[in-house]
């Protein structure tokens, strides 16, 4: 199977009912993602979508095996619905919720390293664009038509950058493997190094595509993972070049930041720990055929 | 979100931080109202605006005598102060702060921030507090305290402890230090801030230890449960476009340059904004739509770059995910046609109803330039804008 997905994963979608988890569940029943039903709390016992609707999430996971979630609950009430999902026993969820408060995030990251590593669940997002295995399952929000199925595994912080780099591919017959969104906020679920780990070890991936942002260690952390244990070829781009520096106040955060945070600085960084580097956004299809014609 | 020094003072002092006595004045006369309310014989008059390193910038005045804080008032309310980190525009300070004159034994720095990489919040110490802290950060390290704090249990009263003897505090304030320090922190956390940072916080000449400035930032997306700290927004201090933008729930950062652009998703804008430098431009703000871009959105974002009077060229950029270039294109046409555009527009489409999206645009007969790829798009605008400073000569 593909990483994280296939088309066997049992999905439900929290916050099922309400209208943007209506919209989003039918589009990933269209695509062919096997989902098994929803939870909204209040709900249990209706049917929506022809699926069942369940009160907890644990009621979900027992009646219909539910494995995976995907979550579009308001940000007031979201970090709750991503402890519940752990709890219960989901192996992997996808975050779409926008603007969930950063010490929530802090909370549910906490209550996650509580479970033994081999049982907790894996999260991405929060504020991201979800997880796609191009022609087996889509998790999450995008339009699933411009991802073809092939062997480059991508992650990103960014939605619609991770869209213009599957349309490039498609465009010169690049398909992928499994793209995952992992979102913008300050703390999210997983980073680029915890989906690099994954994307190594997949058979189908032959080359992965790390996108990246200015701001924050996490590029650099994943060069650093790819020059240490990765076997495949990583190709990165990162946004922000002419991106202005933040007005701010006080010194607080350039005293913790390590240095190197700009796009130019991590772009010098992942070069020197042999990533390859997509100069610019509108060639990172090119460069990723480049990068697969040597192998 | 950011607040005044003395509003981040006020909240300190309800959760046990010593400050010195003070008051706000918005005119000179209250100044001076508020110098003869406070005892003593030195006084300082304190710009408040949102933004650091205003020692440097002229904004704090020591006054000796009464006439002279009314001179200082005089002189800063009304006045935009730029300081090397408000960006060149400045900041407007319409209020001061009186504060009564502390005599310093010692300055120390202390800040508490949520940290991206360990997810938890972190504090950070120095007992070289002042202005030079970050320089401090960069030659010495090691002159840098830092403790992390165990989100489920708080901060405990061992790490306050170790925090107040790395600072280099006497043993007679210990109980003191441990109040302040888990005063700060509990602030941090009871009211969603993202960053807290007193800098200088000293120990007097009568052995208090005293916040003699303070620095609050808050979670825009905590507000919502935090209705008083959300009462302090103060949009004199917010660039008017980010004010305007924000009113209508867009995502608005202007900059210098002079190609407006609008794009969905903050990482495609980013990277389309890189692409315009590439070809040679300088894009004029940074916009990002979101996904559900509807002709009253789209005709809103329009507006907005265009208010910008730098701007001399404009770029759409959207990859439609959900929504559909069809809409957009509808949308795009519509404002042009409200809005009667000045500057030459260049649209780029792409994702779903792409073909649908570009005959639209075709049909309009409108004079748009159109793109195919993000490469295309950036040269095209580039060169519109060139051949615009050119005609104006």
């Amino acid at each position: 199977m593909a990483i994280l997905i296939d088309e066997n994963t049992r999905i439900i979608v929290q916050g099922f009912t309400g209208k943007i988890g209506t919209f989003h569940a039918q589009e990933m029943i269209d695509y062919g993602s096997n989902v098994v039903g929803g939870v909204t709390p209040g709900k249990g016992g209706q049917t929506h979508l022809g699926l069942p609707v369940f009160n907890t999430v644990k009621e979900a996971v027992q009646q219909v095996g539910a494995e995976a979630s995907i979550v579009f609950v308001p940000p007031a009430f979201a970090a709750d619905s991503l402890m519940e999902a752990a709890d219960a026993g989901i192996k992997y969820c996808v975050a779409i919720t926008d603007g969930i408060p950063t010490q929530d995030m802090m909370t549910v990251k906490n209550f996650l390293r509580r479970f033994p590593k081999e049982e907790r669940m894996m999260l991405t997002g929060p504020n991201c664009a979800g997880t796609i295995s191009p022609g087996r399952s889509m998790l999450g929000i995008m339009p699933g038509h411009i991802y073809a199925r092939g062997n480059v595994g991508v992650v990103g912080r960014s939605g619609t950058l991770g869209y213009e780099a599957a349309d490039q591919m498609r465009l010169l017959g690049i398909g992928i493997s499994t793209a995952v969104g992992i979102g913008g906020d300050p703390i999210i679920g997983s980073s680029h190094l915890d989906v690099l780990e994954k994307l190594e070890q997949d058979p189908e991936t032959k080359v992965a595509l790390m996108i990246g942002e200015i701001g924050g260690p996490m590029e650099v952390d994943a060069g650093i993972f790819f020059k240490e244990n990765m076997t495949k070829p990583l190709i990165a781009y990162i946004a922000g070049l002419t991106a202005p520096e933040g007005r701010r106040m006080g010194h607080a955060g350039a005293i913790i930041s390590s240095a190197g945070e700009s796009a130019a600085e991590k772009v010098a960084t992942l070069k020197e720990l042999g990533v390859t580097i997509c100069p610019t956004p509108s060639l990172m299809g090119q460069t990723v055929a480049e990068v697969m014609a040597k192998l | 979100m950011n607040i005044h020094e003395y509003q981040a003072k006020e909240i300190l002092a309800n959760y046990g931080v010593k400050i010195a006595e003070g008051g706000i004045a918005y005119s000179v006369e209250e100044a001076a109202q508020r110098a003869r309310e406070i005892e003593g014989d030195v006084w300082v008059v304190k710009a408040q605006i949102h933004s650091g390193a205003r020692g440097k910038a002229g904004g704090i005045k020591v006054c000796k005598a009464h006439n002279e804080v009314e001179a200082a008032a005089e002189e800063l309310l009304g006045k935009t102060l730029v300081t090397h980190q408000s960006g060149p525009a400045g900041k407007l300070c319409s209020r001061v702060y009186i504060e009564a004159g502390t005599k310093i034994a010692k300055e120390i720095y202390l800040s508490f921030l949520i940290d991206r990489s360990t997810e938890r919040v972190i504090m950070v110490g120095s007992a070289q507090g002042g202005m030079e802290i970050e320089t401090l950060a960069k030659t010495n390290p090691d002159a840098i305290i830092k403790i992390y704090i165990e989100p489920a249990v708080g901060l405990q009263d061992f790490q306050a402890r170790k925090m107040a003897f790395a600072l280099g505090l006497d043993s007679s304030l210990l109980n003191h230090a441990v109040r302040t320090i888990k005063g700060c922190y509990r602030a941090l956390r009871d009211l969603d801030a993202n960053i807290l940072e007193i800098n200088p916080l000293v120990v007097s000449a009568n052995n208090e230890i005293i916040a003699l400035d303070a620095k609050m930032a808050f979670d825009e997306n905590a507000l919502y449960r935090r209705h008083k700290i959300a009462e302090l927004r103060d949009n004199s201090q917010v660039d008017p476009r980010e004010v305007a933008a924000a009113e209508v729930g867009l995502s608005y950062v202007g900059l210098d340059g002079d190609i407006g652009c609008m794009i969905n998703g903050a990482g495609l804008a980013m990277a389309t904004m890189d692409m315009i430098k590439l070809a040679g431009g300088e894009p004029a703000n940074f916009l990002d739509v979101g996904g559900g871009a509807s002709a009253e959105r789209t005709e809103k974002a329009f507006r907005l770059v265009l208010a910008d009077k730098n701007v001399k060229a404009m770029l759409v950029n959207i990859f439609a995910g959900i929504n559909r270039c069809d809409w957009i294109a509808e949308g795009v046409v519509q404002a042009v046609k409200n809005i009667g555009m000045q500057v030459p527009l260049v649209v780029r489409l792409s994702g779903t109803n792409v073909e649908e999206g570009r005959k639209i645009i075709a049909d309009s007969g409108m004079e748009i330039i159109t793109a195919d790829t993000l490469a295309e798009a950036a040269e095209k605008v580039v060169a519109a804008r060139n051949q615009v400073v050119a005609q104006e000569g």
